[in-house]
């Protein structure tokens, strides 16, 4: 697995907010490889970062956290998306797909454009 | 909203660490295990199912430690270990932190007081509602005491009336004297200081009454009916703060008064006007009573809003020279001037510089105790080198290293400040009780904010100044070198050596600095207390007496000529006489100069008048250097006699012998019949004025204070003295039999205390500055144990080797002094204008100090020297 993308400052908060938006309650191992799922293995994760944003979420109240019960029967802490978490993440998402236009459109200037 | 939330849950979390971290493993472990079942599932073999899920999840350990640092506050946690860290340490070093919290706490100590007082008397404002506009009115170049710095009845209500630039002018009654009025009624009188005040006077001020009310339009006029406001202390003390005074009629000097009000305990009138002065109580000043009596108010104003004091100096400077002395003899000329000052810079102007020089005599003290902190901590750090070594090698940085040292300067400057508080809140409460230092606003020092925030500001500056030197010195070392270097004899000690002495070399000249200008303001107040005064204070006492004040001169000359004859067959009493105002203390000045003369402008100058009893010069103990003192058959109805100084003498009658010539006395003939030596009628430091001193049958005083002269100490006379003054006249109220000496102490007290507070900072500095010449000259000598034991073995002696130690001392004090005469010459220039006496090269001060400087440097040179002579060179060259 060569050649994976170093995650942006920042990223890690949105991406696990659209995990527990898209999948509902889940713990952290879930999280983790729900996202490395989605984004084809191409991130690289380091699974252990994932609790330290987990924290920084339910502190910011965007997540909530409680005690449950895994499929296979182990208990785990599984986190839901708050209300407050569910208005953060349409506002952080929007802000994103302007960003990444913005980026797309700056990176497809042409070098001959700007010489007119 | 978000964020602020954040920060809450953080010190939540902070303080729920236990269970958050066992979540936090459980969940760990969790994870963990849930890897390890997929990757089982995917058919790894059990060992390879847990490499690959630790593999994933990237290191357990960082992945908690990073979650903590997210979740808590870790520079607090930082923080409480160093902490733990510090005190651990400070605790297992006693000694060290004991000496080095101890010569924090004086340092910072002597600082808050020294704030506390510069607060209180210089940046604080006055006690009034907005004291900037506030202005003192007094004469511009006042030739004579209080006469020249007053104005008359009249001029004040002239000026009241035409100024713009005022909303109000008030005045005081400048010449009243203590125990002026005695409360009756309750048994034995109570003598009471009441001061006449204008009738706006509170108004003007913005004084407001803590009860009753301030004095009304109708109460200053003629006849009414007499009012009386009390001064809060009085009321408390006298009327046991009786809440039902206000209305009643209270019985001063015969007299029935009705109290209107009580006044407020911030209200001081001592302390602002008349440093040391107590008052009791005020009464209306009644214009018109004062009208014919030429100049007896000090006057104050408030400006208007808008005017600066530059504009009502300009219309002051238009105004006063025309104003009349009495409006029914516009013949007299008043010839006003009017000085405007800020209430402010009146009361503490004259202050400022000795208090600016205190104030940086204290900051070198604070430097000497950061310079002395900063070896104590270096001395450690030869210590502690390799500790930090091992913490360095264990991967601690160098501004993790460098903030645990912090912490610990921190720790111990908040102890020392701590302590310091202690100790200035001991000095300051015993100071605000000091009714005999005659400084300004001084009842009210305390520690306030302002001094709560200036020890915080010079606990951290201090800690940071005597720690980042050692914290630089000790984390910036050689890893490899500390680990290796055997701590003693080894070549890193060299470094060590020169930055501690550069240290000890600038605490001696700073403590030099101190010594020399202590021991110049010292010598200056030797000089003060040997000036001639022109009377003997000691063994005499003085007290104030009660009389019929509406006897004509001959029944007071036989009233006076009783009470001193009595009081003079008391067993004891040397001699006794009575004048109505005693030296350096309440004056007045009249006029005198020779019969029939004329004079140019300004030759003559207000003289001091004194109204005496025969024997009164003996008692107080002028001398009479021709003629005769006064005498009972001195009558009314006689001859007017004068007896007049030296300098009045010398000024009318140049190279003559003036006694039997005539005078115009107060505006009467008089034949000088004596002269007596200059008396130091104001204050101990400026020469004397013009003097005279007039008969108690020929004029009329303003109250009489007997001069007993003595043996015995004043308490053991005072009974028989007392109850003579008693049986002469019973209302004789229970007046203080007080010591002349008291008189004098009072008027050098502020140089006294000054001199005092600078040389306990000098005797400070100079214990310092050997303390540091003792720990650097004791640490070498243990450094060096070795090559002193091998100097011993091959044959040098004892006395050599303690010369030794003895001339490294000597250089690091000499190389100390050289900067420090330096210095201190710059700063004897600075003091120049506070000395008495003394130049400010002074060579005998120089001298005596640098001495004093070189005794204590060898004394604190001399046991280690010892020590260093008695090492064993077998055991010496065994150890290590």
């Amino acid at each position: 697995m060569p050649d994976r993308l170093d995650l942006l400052q920042g990223t890690l908060d949105l991406m696990v907010l659209q995990t527990l938006a898209a999948m509902g309650s889940l713990h952290g191992y879930g999280i983790a490889r729900r996202i490395e799922q989605v984004s084809g293995e191409e991130v690289l994760l380091n699974q252990g970062t994932i609790y330290a944003s987990l924290v920084r979420l339910q502190q910011r109240g965007w997540i909530a956290a409680e005690w449950g019960t895994s499929d296979n029967n182990r208990k785990a802490k599984f986190y839901s998306l708050t209300r407050a978490g569910r208005k953060q993440l349409t506002k952080d998402a929007a802000y994103w797909q302007r960003l990444t236009g913005v980026m797309g459109r700056v990176l497809a200037m042409s070098p001959s454009a700007g010489e007119k | 909203m978000a964020a602020l939330q954040r920060f809450l849950n953080r010190i939540l979390s902070f303080f729920s660490k236990e269970h958050h971290d066992a979540e936090l493993e459980a969940e760990v472990a969790n994870h963990l295990d849930l890897a390890i079942e997929d990757n089982l599932r995917r058919g790894m073999s059990p060992q390879e199912a847990r490499r690959q899920a630790l593999l994933r999840f990237g290191g357990p350990q960082q992945a908690k430690e990073h979650q903590r640092e997210t979740r808590g506050l870790p520079w607090l946690d930082i923080l409480l270990q160093d902490l733990r860290f510090t005190l651990r340490t400070l605790r297992r070093d006693r000694a060290f932190t004991i000496v080095a919290v101890l010569i924090l706490a004086l340092g910072i100590g002597a600082n808050i007081v020294v704030f506390s007082v510069v607060n209180t008397i210089l940046l604080r404002p006055l006690p009034f509602p907005e004291p900037q506009k506030l202005v003192r009115l007094t004469t511009k170049a006042p030739t004579c005491g209080e006469s020249c710095r007053t104005y008359s009845a009249d001029a004040t209500e002239e000026f009241r009336e035409r100024n713009k630039s005022f909303e109000d002018v008030t005045g005081y009654f400048a010449f009243t004297g203590p125990d002026n009025f005695k409360l009756m009624g309750q048994g034995t009188p109570v003598p009471v200081t009441g001061l006449l005040v204008m009738q706006n006077f509170f108004q003007t001020l913005g004084v407001q009454p803590a009860m009753g009310r301030l004095f009304l339009p109708e109460e200053a006029l003629q006849h009414s009916r007499p009012t009386v406001l009390l001064t809060h202390a009085f009321w408390k003390r006298q009327f046991a703060a009786n809440p039902n005074i206000v209305g009643q009629a209270v019985d001063f000097d015969n007299t029935q008064v009705t109290v209107v009000g009580v006044l407020p305990a911030t209200f001081d009138f001592g302390s602002v006007f008349s440093p040391g002065a107590k008052v009791d109580v005020f009464t209306p000043y009644i214009m018109k009573d004062f009208e014919h009596d030429g100049n007896d108010l000090a006057l104050i104003g408030r400006l208007r809003p808008g005017i600066t004091l530059g504009q009502a100096q300009a219309e002051a400077d238009m105004l006063f020279p025309k104003l009349d002395v009495d409006l029914t003899h516009p013949e007299y000329h008043g010839d006003y001037t009017a000085s405007l000052f800020t209430l402010k810079d009146y009361v503490s102007g004259k202050l400022r510089r000795s208090l600016i020089v205190l104030w940086c005599a204290v900051g070198l003290i604070l430097l000497i105790v950061c310079v002395n902190l900063s070896n104590l901590l270096l001395a450690r750090a030869a210590a502690r080198g390799k500790e930090f070594a091992m913490r360095s090698a264990l991967g601690a940085g160098r501004g993790r290293l460098v903030r645990q040292l912090l912490t610990e300067s921190l720790v111990l400057s908040g102890a020392g400040a701590l302590l310091g508080l202690g100790i200035a809140f001991a000095a300051i409460t015993w100071l605000a009780h000091q009714g005999s230092i005659a400084l300004p606003l001084l009842s009210s020092i305390q520690i306030d904010a302002a001094a709560l925030a200036w020890t915080l500001l010079i606990a951290i500056t201090a800690a940071i100044v005597f720690g980042i030197a050692p914290g630089l010195r000790m984390s910036g070392g050689n890893l490899q070198e500390a680990l290796k270097d055997s701590g003693l004899g080894a070549s890193s000690g060299r470094k060590h050596d020169r930055l501690r002495s550069i240290l000890v070399i600038s605490e001696v000249a700073l403590a030099c600095v101190l010594l020399v200008g202590a021991g110049l303001l010292l010598r200056s107040f030797l000089r003060v207390l040997d000036v001639d005064l022109g009377f003997q204070p000691s063994r005499a006492a003085a007290i104030t007496v009660d009389y019929d004040g509406n006897a004509d001169g001959a029944k007071r000359n036989a009233i006076w000529q009783e009470i001193v004859t009595r009081v003079e067959a008391i067993p004891g009493v040397e001699t006794a006489g009575i004048s109505d105002n005693l030296p350096l203390s309440r004056n007045r000045s009249w006029g005198i100069s020779v019969k029939g003369q004329a004079y140019p402008k300004d030759f003559l100058q207000g003289t001091f008048v004194y109204i005496v009893s025969p024997g009164y010069l003996k008692s107080i103990g002028m001398r009479l250097v021709a003629g005769r003192d006064i005498s009972w058959s001195d009558g009314p109805k006689d001859q007017k006699v004068v007896i007049i100084n030296q300098t009045v003498a010398n000024k009318l009658w140049p190279g003559l012998d003036p006694v039997g010539r005539m005078a115009s006395a107060g505006g009467a003939d008089a034949r000088v019949v004596g002269v007596v030596a200059d008396v130091h009628e104001s204050s101990a430091e400026t020469a004397a004025g013009w003097q005279m001193y007039l008969p108690v049958s020929q004029q009329g005083p303003e109250g009489a204070n007997l001069v007993v002269r003595s043996q015995l100490p004043p308490e053991t006379l005072a009974p028989a003295v007392m109850s003579t003054l008693r049986q002469i006249n019973p209302n004789q109220p229970a007046t203080e039999f007080k010591p002349i000496q008291g008189l004098v102490d009072h008027a050098v007290s502020p140089r006294r205390f000054f001199v005092l507070l600078v040389g306990i900072f000098a005797a400070l500095g100079l214990i310092l500055a050997s303390l540091g010449i003792y720990g650097v000259i004791s640490y070498s000598v243990t450094q060096r144990t070795q090559e002193i034991g091998i100097r011993m073995a091959l044959g040098s002696s004892q006395l050599r080797v303690q010369l030794g130690v003895i001339w490294k001392t000597f250089r690091l004090a000499l190389l100390g002094m050289a900067f420090g005469v330096v210095a201190a010459l710059a700063t004897a220039q600075l003091i120049a204008t506070l000395l008495f006496g003394t130049q400010p090269t002074d060579p005998t001060t120089f001298v005596a100090m640098l001495l004093l400087l070189s005794a204590v440097a060898l004394i604190a040179g001399y046991i280690p020297a010892r020590r260093a002579s008695k090492v064993n060179p077998m055991i010496a060259l065994r150890n290590n």
